[in-house]
């Protein structure tokens, strides 16, 4: 258990994430009780249905820190980080998919529905194990950290930098999501993993539990938060930064570059797992979908919307441009994408620094003015 | 290894006075200069699409001298220090730090750690770190991914980098950006970054670009002064700055070696004039 002041010390002169958290803290609260405390009907009450809404947000929250690990600190534009995120995910849904056990529609207690109607008589090896949930959590955790490592070794130690590596993340991404759309791989193809019942014995239709993986999600956040605050803050978070801005440099003063990359990039990797894996059980589905390099690029759109390389940005741009998607989805569903598109045009050509950017602007210029002369 | 050790010349010289009385066992980043170089290139070729921007040049460095190359632009200055820092691979011939370390066969980051320094032409620093901050990264310590997740600057650390600070004169720039920094202040950091790495061979690519006179002349009193712990090896343009430093000089052309000396040798050797007053 760490200390108030380490958490406290963690947070010294990041103002940004002091008042992030304290609104975190604040609304996880609010939101929870106004859910289960004020009956429905009453002007108060905060409907189950937009509580796990925000809860889903809180996932993209966590997703965007772990990309702007990346992207804002090591410079390594990575465009198929939702990879790691689905990855994470399908972890979840193989525990969920075990946990049916005999009640799905062929009341096969061993094999999921799916596997039932491909004729399958036996799990596959690879799903063995997923009936365990701290065995589940690790594997959130391990598989997208041994993709990233792998991946990212073969990647950083053939120096691919800038846009090839942004490439290669996109067709790795793309690759995937080919790959479980097909059957035979054995985790639902085309439909994914679906109709959950229970985790941990709670009912996943239950108010409470609907709540309680909300509070879950925004507890994953903050601590989330703090490890990568203390990741920045670290001299391990200021090497990283200098490879950003000079590699060559950090080469020559004897920081092996392409470990440095690599370790951030699977930290990050797990980060996304790790958002993944609470995503599923409030959304209720995973599917090849989540693959798509669509996501990945609008993972990318939230960060520079918010303003990369500040941590609290990325949760920023996370939230808003999620709100910003629900709205328009349902009022004008044919304008988001061009939005989402224009969006991306100018933030990239008038506010490089993002919303944060732009509030850290407006600030200086007003103490700038309030100085006396 | 211990970071401390290398630390002050004192216990340098010290260590080089065993060597020298013959205990010849090799140490594993231990830099053996028995034999009085520790620097090796012998017959060092690199092409470039046919271009030989280094054709089979042999030169030695000795321990502790202070060196000044120059040539003529195209002259392979660069390009050999390149080689030694282990950013280009020689297509043939030998790269040797001391008698045991092959430097052909190592990466940049074990070269850096095991002692060799390199400051570029243009000068490089972290921009969006502090002065402060640049120097602390560049000091000699564990530069391995878990000890800077954990570590922190323990107090002699901590007084190094103020030395270094008032060293090249950016104490009162400490908590700025580098990028703030003047051309000649960034010069001036990127030296001392190099004295933070506390290494055994100092490469130094044209120093004294965009500094004034009085930092010019600072700079060359710190790298007298640095010489004879250490070998300075520098690359200059500029004549007067290597009159007034250099011991022994040589003059590079064509990627390999036309003359060495000291300043007047080199001055009055025909093949020199030849090559600088086109004969």
């Amino acid at each position: 258990m760490p200390s108030k002041g380490l958490l406290l010390r963690i947070l010294e002169h990041d103002t940004g994430g002091k008042i992030f958290l304290s609104l975190l803290a604040v609304v996880a609260v609010l939101v929870s009780v106004l859910n289960l405390a004020v009956p429905e009907g009453s002007p108060l009450h905060v409907s189950t249905y937009t509580v796990t809404l925000l809860g889903k947000y809180l996932c993209y929250a966590l997703l965007a820190v772990a990309l702007d690990l990346v992207w804002g600190y090591c410079g390594i534009l990575s465009l198929g980080h939702a990879a790691f995120f689905a990855l994470g995910g399908y972890c979840m849904g193989m525990y969920l998919m075990r946990q049916v056990g005999d009640r799905g529609v062929y009341g096969n207690p061993d094999l999921p529905d799916f596997m039932v109607f491909l004729n399958w008589t036996e799990l596959p090896w690879y799903w063995f194990g997923f009936d365990q949930f701290w065995f589940t959590m690790l594997m959130v955790m391990l598989v997208p950290g041994v993709l990233a490592l792998v991946f990212g070794w073969l990647a950083f130690r053939s120096r691919v930098t800038g846009v090839y590596l942004s490439i290669i993340t996109q067709a790795l991404t793309f690759a995937l999501m080919l790959a479980f759309f097909r059957n035979e791989m054995g985790f639902g193809g085309n439909n994914g993993l679906t109709d959950f019942k229970e985790l941990l014995g709670f009912n996943l239709q239950n108010d409470v539990t609907r709540v309680g993986l909300f509070l879950i999600s925004a507890l994953t956040l903050a601590v989330a938060y703090f490890v990568a605050r203390y990741v920045v803050n670290s001299k391990l978070g200021r090497v990283v930064v200098a490879v950003r801005d000079a590699e060559d440099r950090a080469r020559f003063i004897g920081y092996k570059v392409e470990s440095f990359k690599l370790w951030i990039f699977v930290f990050s990797a797990m980060l996304a797992g790790l958002a993944g894996a609470l995503y599923v059980p409030q959304v209720g589905i995973i599917n090849p979908s989540e693959f798509s390099p669509l996501n990945s690029i609008e993972l990318v759109v939230w960060v520079a919307v918010g303003g990369c390389g500040t941590l609290y940005g990325a949760v920023l741009g996370a939230l808003l441009v999620n709100f910003a998607k629900t709205y328009f989805t349902g009022a004008l569903p044919e304008v988001w994408l061009f939005a989402l598109g224009t969006l991306f045009v100018v933030v990239t050509l008038f506010l490089p620094h993002g919303l944060v950017g732009l509030l850290k602007r407006r600030r200086k210029k007003a103490t700038l003015n309030e100085a006396p002369t | 290894m211990n970071p401390l050790k290398l630390f002050g010349t004192g216990r340098r010289e010290q260590s080089r006075d065993t060597v020298g009385a013959q205990r010849h066992t090799v140490i594993s980043g231990e830099v053996d200069v028995s034999h009085g170089p520790i620097l090796y290139l012998e017959n060092v070729t690199v092409s470039f699409d046919g271009f030989k921007a280094l054709n089979e040049l042999t030169l030695y460095i000795d321990d502790g001298e202070l060196r000044c190359i120059i040539g003529p632009n195209g002259a392979g200055k660069t390009t050999m220090m390149d080689v030694i820092t282990g950013k280009t691979r020689p297509d043939s011939g030998t790269a040797f730090f001391g008698q045991t370390m092959d430097l052909t066969r190592m990466s940049e980051y074990e070269i850096a750690s095991v002692g060799i320094g390199r400051k570029f032409q243009k000068p490089t620093v972290f921009p969006r770190h502090t002065v402060f901050e640049n120097l602390e990264l560049a000091m000699r310590a564990d530069k391995r991914v878990w000890p800077s997740l954990w570590g922190r600057l323990d107090g002699q650390q901590r007084d190094r980098i103020t030395e270094v600070l008032e060293t090249v004169m950016l104490t009162g720039q400490q908590a700025l950006r580098a990028a703030e920094l003047s051309h000649g202040q960034k010069q001036w950091l990127e030296i001392g970054m190099l004295l933070m790495q506390d290494p055994r061979v100092l490469l130094v690519d044209e120093p004294i670009a965009g500094m004034t006179h009085q930092e010019t002349e600072r700079t060359a009193e710190l790298l007298t002064g640095l010489a004879g712990s250490r070998s300075v090896v520098v690359v200059e343009h500029d004549m007067a700055f290597v009159r007034s430093i250099a011991r022994k000089v040589t003059v590079l052309h064509e990627g390999h070696v036309l003359a060495e000396g000291n300043m007047d040798e080199v001055q009055n050797h025909p093949a020199v004039i030849e090559v600088y007053l086109g004969g």
